[in-house]
């Protein structure tokens, strides 16, 4: 199909966590797949999500009050009991137990057949999606270029803004 | 009958609709794919993908939990 006016799509994603890094990567690649043209600028936390290994992004559940925790396997009634307001933050402080958590969401996602984020991640770049980091935030946090996927390109807030001028759909996450 | 056909059976949101731009993509206009899912959300997702993608939705046949989308390349 022939492009559309004000295709464009912009997503800012600045969080770093394992649960916060899908919906940049899920709606960006349902845009293009959608004939959207879409850029994400990728800024402070968010640069994580663009980092060749991503095996350190964690879920935090202290202070997510909101996160329903059930486990992905077991019995039927154990499934069935959402920890998440049962166990006191005290908790989540014991070293592994956010480790703990965020195996369990694997483990629940792979069971629901979601995508991993870095399939998500893979399609985005296939469908090209424009991953922009933040150059400023880079240099801020001492994050090594080397350590960012292929495919990245370094700037500031200013392209963002020329990647959006031509558009009418932005996001922040 | 389908020329084509995706099996997106166990796959969550948003990959059958991922999936299905990129089995299109490979088809020429005027073939038909036939694209099986058991996400329930792809019904609402599969027609407006077609509505913002100018592809033609044929049919949609559910058969126990089994959803069947034929859909026409422009």
């Amino acid at each position: 199909m022939a492009a559309k006016e004000n295709n464009k799509m912009t997503i800012i994603a600045t969080k770093g966590t394992f649960d916060w890094a899908f919906p940049p990567f899920i709606i960006a690649s349902t845009g293009v797949a959608m004939d959207k043209e879409v850029t994400i600028f990728f800024t402070f936390y968010g640069l994580n999500l663009l980092l060749k290994d991503t095996s350190k992004l964690r879920v935090s559940p202290i202070g997510n009050p909101s996160m329903p925790m059930k486990m992905p396997f077991g019995p039927k009634w154990l499934q069935k009991i959402d920890f998440g307001p049962k166990l006191p933050n005290l908790f989540w402080q014991i070293p592994g137990t956010e480790w703990l958590a965020t195996y369990l969401m694997k483990k629940t996602m792979a069971k629901h057949g979601v995508a991993k984020m870095e399939e998500l991640r893979e399609m985005c770049q296939e469908f090209d999606v424009k991953f922009i980091a933040c150059e400023m935030t880079v240099e801020l946090f001492g994050f090594d270029k080397a350590d960012f996927i292929d495919g990245v390109e370094f700037a500031g807030a200013a392209m963002y803004f020329d990647e959006a001028a031509s558009g009418d759909h932005h996001l922040y996450m | 009958m389908a020329d084509e056909t995706l099996d997106a059976s166990g796959l969550n949101c948003p990959l059958p609709i991922l999936k299905t731009k990129k089995a299109l993509s490979k088809m020429d206009a005027g073939k038909i794919l036939d694209v099986i899912s058991t996400d329930a959300g792809s019904v609402k997702d599969i027609e407006a993908f077609c509505n913002q993608t100018g592809n033609k939705l044929i049919s949609t046949t559910e058969d126990g939990g089994k959803y069947i989308f034929t859909i026409e390349k422009v």
